[in-house]
């Protein structure tokens, strides 16, 4: 039941981005979840819906993107079917994972009080 | 503009994040590691399922290892400070945390456990995780090394089931070897393939504690794994795709 604990992370990194920009509602969160991320979609929606009530996402739809594990050979770039054995047919090396361990924020839709200069923004990764 | 109500004075605004939500583990994590690579202390996050046979491992590793290295552990443990007591009762200076509800260990809670451990001279700390596959998977410590055990009476598909553990594993230990003779359907082969399917450089000891066997290739693994962290030069290297492939064992 870790989905728990990153919900809670979510609310509080959510939180923190619209209380600096002075948001007066936070519309919509998207999020990236791989297959082989050790996460349950199905429990981090129970414990979102859980969670979020009296906080900022209160009113917010959640999106989440679900990201297919993906193989592949470092060497011939090959990518590997899924279930096989996880080495290159070709050339035998081991395989790499491409994607799909992933648990992201992606981005989040607020609604912004006089924010007429704003539409768009970016912020830095991990700050 | 706003369309509901044409008061025209908020907007929506998208702020792309792209942030991990395990982003502030890792930090802890990576805070961990640093101290510990420091003292030159090889960390194992020693993971398996509830009764695998972790704590009883350990036991056996401390026997075997005598006086000639210095053996630390952290346990977590649901509602109990057995194993952590067990430990003790081996030889071995443990520190129990206990859980409560949450189904894995995580860095801040090793972190505040470190500060009860003697300070230097670690040369092997093993961190025994909560018994469980599936949570403590996700979970950096800031170990050095992944060890996930797997007993002989789990079955061959264990590994199918959670792949995400053994995805992270350095290394599988196929542990209670010593009740073969009771399971004449075990197929070891097997077991070995399903590995092979979710771990692309599989590595697997297989022993048990209670008769010896394949202690001794565990305990090389664990040499060499304390000479690559103690390497001149040595980066240190937790990235199992960063690492070239140890010989031997």
């Amino acid at each position: 039941m870790h989905e728990w604990s990153i919900v809670q992370t979510l609310l509080s990194e959510v939180e923190r981005h619209a209380r600096a920009r002075g948001a007066r509602a936070v519309h919509r969160l998207q999020l990236r979840v791989g297959a082989l991320s050790g996460v349950e979609i199905a429990l981090l929606e129970t414990a979102w819906e859980t969670f979020r009530e009296r906080t900022c996402c209160e009113g917010a739809a959640l999106e989440i993107e679900r990201v297919p594990a993906r193989w592949s050979c470092p060497r011939c770039r090959v990518e590997l079917a899924s279930g096989a054995l996880l080495r290159c047919g070709r050339c035998g090396a081991s395989a790499q994972l491409e994607s799909g361990d992933e648990i992201v924020l992606a981005r989040i839709e607020m609604e912004v009080a006089g924010a007429a200069e704003v539409r768009s923004a970016t912020t830095g990764e991990g700050s | 503009m706003c369309d509901t109500c044409g008061c025209g004075d908020h907007e929506i605004v998208a702020v792309d994040v792209h942030a991990s939500l395990l982003a502030a583990n890792d930090r802890r994590a990576r805070h961990n590691r640093e101290h510990l690579r420091a003292d030159g202390t090889l960390a194992l996050n020693l993971m398996g399922s509830p009764g695998c046979g972790k704590t009883a491992l350990l036991e056996a590793t401390a026997r075997r290892r005598g006086s000639g290295l210095r053996l630390a552990a952290i346990s977590g443990d649901l509602a109990t400070d057995r194993d952590a007591q067990r430990l003790r009762a081996a030889g071995i200076p443990s520190v129990g945390i206990t859980t409560g509800s949450a189904c894995h260990l995580d860095a801040r809670m090793v972190h505040e456990a470190l500060h009860d451990l003697p300070a230097e001279g670690i040369d092997l700390l093993f961190i025994e995780n909560v018994g469980n596959l599936v949570c403590p998977a996700i979970y950096d410590l800031g170990q050095e090394r992944n060890v996930v055990m797997v007993s002989v009476t789990e079955g061959e598909d264990k590994p199918l089931k959670y792949p995400v553990m053994f995805r992270k594993a350095d290394l599988v230990l196929v542990a209670k070897t010593d009740l073969l003779p009771a399971l004449p359907d075990f197929r070891l082969d097997l077991l070995r393939e399903n590995l092979a399917r979710v771990m692309p450089d599989p590595r697997a000891v297989v022993l048990s504690a209670r008769s010896g066997e394949g202690m001794g290739a565990w305990l090389a693994w664990l040499d060499e794994a304390l000479r690559e962290l103690r390497a001149p030069g040595s980066p240190g290297r937790h990235e199992r795709k960063d690492r070239p492939g140890v010989a031997g064992s």
